[in-house]
């Protein structure tokens, strides 16, 4: 250890003010607390610390993302290998998917961490973590054939129109993921949507097996379908939803990886469980309403099959309990799940032209936090100028 | 009697070196001080001159701003030195003891027999007015004022904190007397705040003329702004005033002898101390010859206090504050730690079960040192404080109103309520390291400014 802080040490001066390499001194130190966490001390009358910080709070959602990852990597070499009709083993598929994801991450987090280091240095601050997280999610919420260019083009306009504008880091009104997300989906729609990005290689077309449809699930319902089929013709069944052998966003598509993620999350006590759980039980309460009218295929999709389906867990999960762009009060919380849950069912079922209805609503809802909080506190407020008038009387 | 009020939220923070309840002499210091800076927002005017004699008692410095408050020296002997800090500000007035003791006397009677006007006047000119704290913003009390009530929280629940039931052990009498004193000073009631853990036999239980309300919960149960916002919320324009025991007992004793009376007990504690035990000793005192021979080697950081509210002082030449019943001793954490973001944390103290030493040691005391771990970050995390502040308000969006010094806004989320040492736990466990109480003096700070001009 102490010879590669040696090492450190050694370098680090130019990297101070008025040395020459002042400019990198951002990029120098997001590296150096990589390395080392910093021998600062506390100066005033709190004396110690907990050795929780932000490095390891979000390290944590990144780790809970890994099995959500791991099953899209493995499920792009599956239904890519599936259209080109040609047996594959396991590893196979899961190195296709290996080499079709790892280019997307990279080039997630190089323009992301690029221009967050750029900002920091600007603004005289060390690089916030909050980009960790966020380079992750972007890849996850792409679809398998998505260009790179437009990865690297949603990736400038989350960073710097959704988070940099405001303040950068903890300032940001909307989820940096979700509007890169929203960018492409409404900049390139042709791109995003469709029967064909979902599964790598099909926008190409080389191969693929006539009649292969790659389309999702959610896109089958807006065509009112009653039964779904995999791109072979197969029947889709609950348990293939659940477990994720279904087209969609490469990280979406698992319940199951989402759910141990969110497990895990939940435990150690890094996203709010009253989020995870309002989003499931505002969904849940959308799809039933929806069931009990049943006025056409779509709205008689049994409402827990709804929380199997699109980007709904994988929203709730990893999307709603972004602390930044949440509800920052705990009463607020329970609302904003909810109709996060309600809105994303709603609008997927009800309006066709957005099947992706989850982002819809975490958008939306988004806005609407500060505004849920500010009646949560309103309340805490009148109640004190309440007591203060019993006591005056 | 009320039952005993149980507080949910909250967080024990577990350090080694609690002091044995035991007594240990140390040689007597030979300088003494008064530090202006123990008391917030206060100016200093010194009255005597270098190398004049005093006496215990004798008037060393004022308040500029309300020049009937005076503070007193611990000791007779001669007028040493003013030590200054910054913008030559006084930070220190030293007082060479001579070792005679010779007492000013003051008004000495049962409190029931003097006026209102008499019994202050008393705690003004023998220095132990200063001993008053008032909230909001734990200032000085104000002179000529009568809060609403007065409490007194006679248990401590942060780290290592001194045990209050062996500290004031054969005290009741004076005890007694001060609360005498402090009933006549308020319309309202004096709240004697004891720890619910141990029923019926503590030491202050038989305290008469107050109302004793019994407390349980993990800290800040024990801090008085915790108790005051379960028994009386401090409101818009409300004044309450709180003590500490020891200084009850000081109180009790002047109006009982004519004579203040500056001993004090402190615990020396701490995971850097050999044999952490209490001491009897005077207030002010410099601290070298008690912790002569008792620390470990290595970097030491002492805290005058607690380290939720201590402020670090000189092992050569610093003084125990005016008020603080302990001095803590931890290890200076200014090391660099390879990864230490990301492993599993078996030694290290957190809130948080990402870390392995949470879930598999929750019990374990720790040596917990001053490192930060880890660098300044932007608000992030939310529901954190909640957790830990037993109080119905909203610490982060407090703290966002002060930061755009939004008066209105800091007084409709009940700044009032709030001192440092209240949200102290809410600095410890912050992800995004944000210097939490320095936020909120300086909040304390402007709004105190817009109301007194």
């Amino acid at each position: 250890m102490s010879a590669l802080r040696r090492f450190v040490d050694k370098i680090k001066p130019p990297f101070e003010k008025g040395g020459k390499l002042h400019m990198f001194l951002s990029a120098f130190e997001a590296v150096e607390t990589f390395l080392f966490v910093p021998n600062k001390v506390t100066t005033g009358r709190v004396h110690i610390r907990d050795a929780n910080d932000m490095k390891r709070s979000l390290i944590i959602v990144l780790i809970a993302m890994v099995p959500a990852l791991l099953f899209g990597i493995w499920n792009t070499g599956f239904h890519h290998f599936q259209a080109l009709g040609i047996e594959a083993g396991f590893w196979q598929m899961v190195w296709f998917g290996f080499l079709k994801i790892l280019p997307i991450i990279v080039v997630s987090y190089a323009v992301g961490l690029g221009i967050e280091i750029a900002f920091a240095q600007m603004r005289g601050h060390e690089v916030n973590e909050g980009f960790f997280v966020t380079g992750m999610l972007i890849p996850l919420i792409m679809p398998a054939d998505v260009p790179l260019w437009m990865v690297a083009v949603a990736t400038v306009f989350a960073v710097v129109i959704g988070k940099e504008v405001f303040g950068g880091t903890g300032m940001n009104i909307l989820n940096p993921a979700l509007i890169a997300r929203a960018f492409l989906f409404f900049a390139y729609p042709s791109q995003m949507s469709g029967d064909k990005v979902w599964i790598a290689g099909m926008t190409d077309g080389t191969g693929v097996i006539d009649g292969y449809s790659g389309s999702t699930i959610l896109g089958q319902a807006a065509g009112n379908t009653s039964t779904f089929l995999n791109g072979l013709g197969e029947t889709i069944s609950s348990w293939d939803m659940f477990l994720g052998t279904i087209p969609g966003s490469i990280g979406e598509t698992s319940t199951l990886a989402i759910l141990i993620g969110s497990l895990f999350l939940i435990f150690t006590g890094i996203a709010s469980w009253k989020i995870i759980f309002s989003v499931f039980a505002g969904g849940a309460a959308m799809g039933l309403l929806l069931n009990v009218f049943a006025a056409n295929e779509f709205m008689a999709v049994p409402f827990w099959q709804h929380l199997l389906l699109g980007g709904f867990a994988f929203g709730a999960v990893f999307m709603a309990t972004d602390p930044v762009s949440a509800t920052q009060t705990e009463k607020g919380k329970w609302i904003y799940g909810f109709l996060i849950g309600f809105l994303a069912i709603l609008i997927r079922v009800l309006n066709p032209a957005y099947p992706e209805g989850v982002m819809m609503a975490i958008l939306l809802m988004n806005v609407f936090a500060p505004l849920i909080d500010h009646y949560v506190i309103e309340g805490n407020i009148r109640k004190r100028l309440k007591r203060a008038k019993v006591t005056a009387n | 009697m009320a039952d005993v009020i149980k507080i949910k939220k909250g967080l024990d923070i577990k350090m080694n070196g609690q002091a044995e309840r035991m007594y240990v002499k140390a040689p007597r210091a030979k300088t003494f001080a008064v530090k202006p800076a123990d008391f917030h927002e206060l100016t200093p005017k010194i009255i005597p001159k270098l190398c004049d004699q005093v006496k215990v008692g004798t008037p060393i410095f004022y308040d500029k701003y309300h020049p009937e408050i005076k503070f007193t020296s611990p000791v007779s002997g001669l007028l040493l030195s003013i030590n200054r800090g910054e913008r030559r500000r006084i930070i220190e007035v030293v007082v060479e003891d001579d070792g005679k003791d010779t007492y000013e006397t003051f008004l000495k009677g049962d409190p029931a027999d003097l006026t209102w006007e008499q019994i202050e006047e008393n705690l003004l000119e023998s220095g132990l007015w200063p001993v008053i704290r008032q909230r909001p913003y734990s200032v000085i009390a104000r002179p000529g004022t009568k809060p609403k009530s007065i409490f007194i929280s006679a248990f401590d629940t942060s780290p290592l904190a001194p045990d209050y039931d062996f500290l004031l052990k054969d005290m009741e009498e004076d005890f007694q007397w001060g609360v005498n004193v402090l009933k006549r000073l308020t319309e309202g009631n004096v709240h004697l705040n004891l720890d619910g853990r141990y029923p019926s036999v503590r030491t202050l239980a038989s305290i008469e003329g107050v109302e004793i309300n019994r407390f349980k919960g993990p800290h800040p149960t024990g801090n008085v702004g915790t108790q005051i916002h379960k028994l009386d919320p401090i409101n818009k324009g409300d004044v309450v005033w709180t003590v500490q025991p020891q200084d009850v007992v000081a109180i009790g004793r002047l109006f009982k002898t004519g004579q203040y009376d500056p001993s004090m007990v402190v615990a020396l504690t701490g995971s850097r101390v050999k044999d952490p035990v209490y001491f009897k000793t005077i207030r002010g005192a410099s601290v070298a010859p008690m912790l002569e021979n008792r620390l470990m080697d290595g970097e030491n950081r002492i805290i005058s206090g607690n380290v939720l509210n201590g402020k670090q002082i000189d092992p050569e030449k610093g003084y125990i504050g005016f008020s603080d019943s302990q001095l803590t001793v931890i290890p200076e954490g200014n090391y660099y730690e390879m990864f230490g973001w990301i492993l599993p944390g078996f030694k290290k103290f957190s809130s948080s079960r990402s870390f392995a030493s949470r879930l598999l040691t929750p019990n374990k005391h720790f040596d917990m040192d001053t490192n930060l771990h880890g660098g300044e970050r932007a608000f992030v995390m939310t529901g954190e404080f909640e957790k830990v502040v037993p109080m119905d308000i909203y610490p982060m969006q407090l703290l966002k109103a002060i930061l755009v010094n939004d008066i209105d806004k800091m007084e409709q989320l009940g700044i009032y309520e709030v001192d440092e040492e209240d949200l102290a736990l809410c600095e410890v466990i912050c992800t995004s390291k944000i210097p939490i109480t320095k936020i909120l003096r300086d909040g304390l700070r402007s709004l105190r400014k817009e109301m007194e001009d």
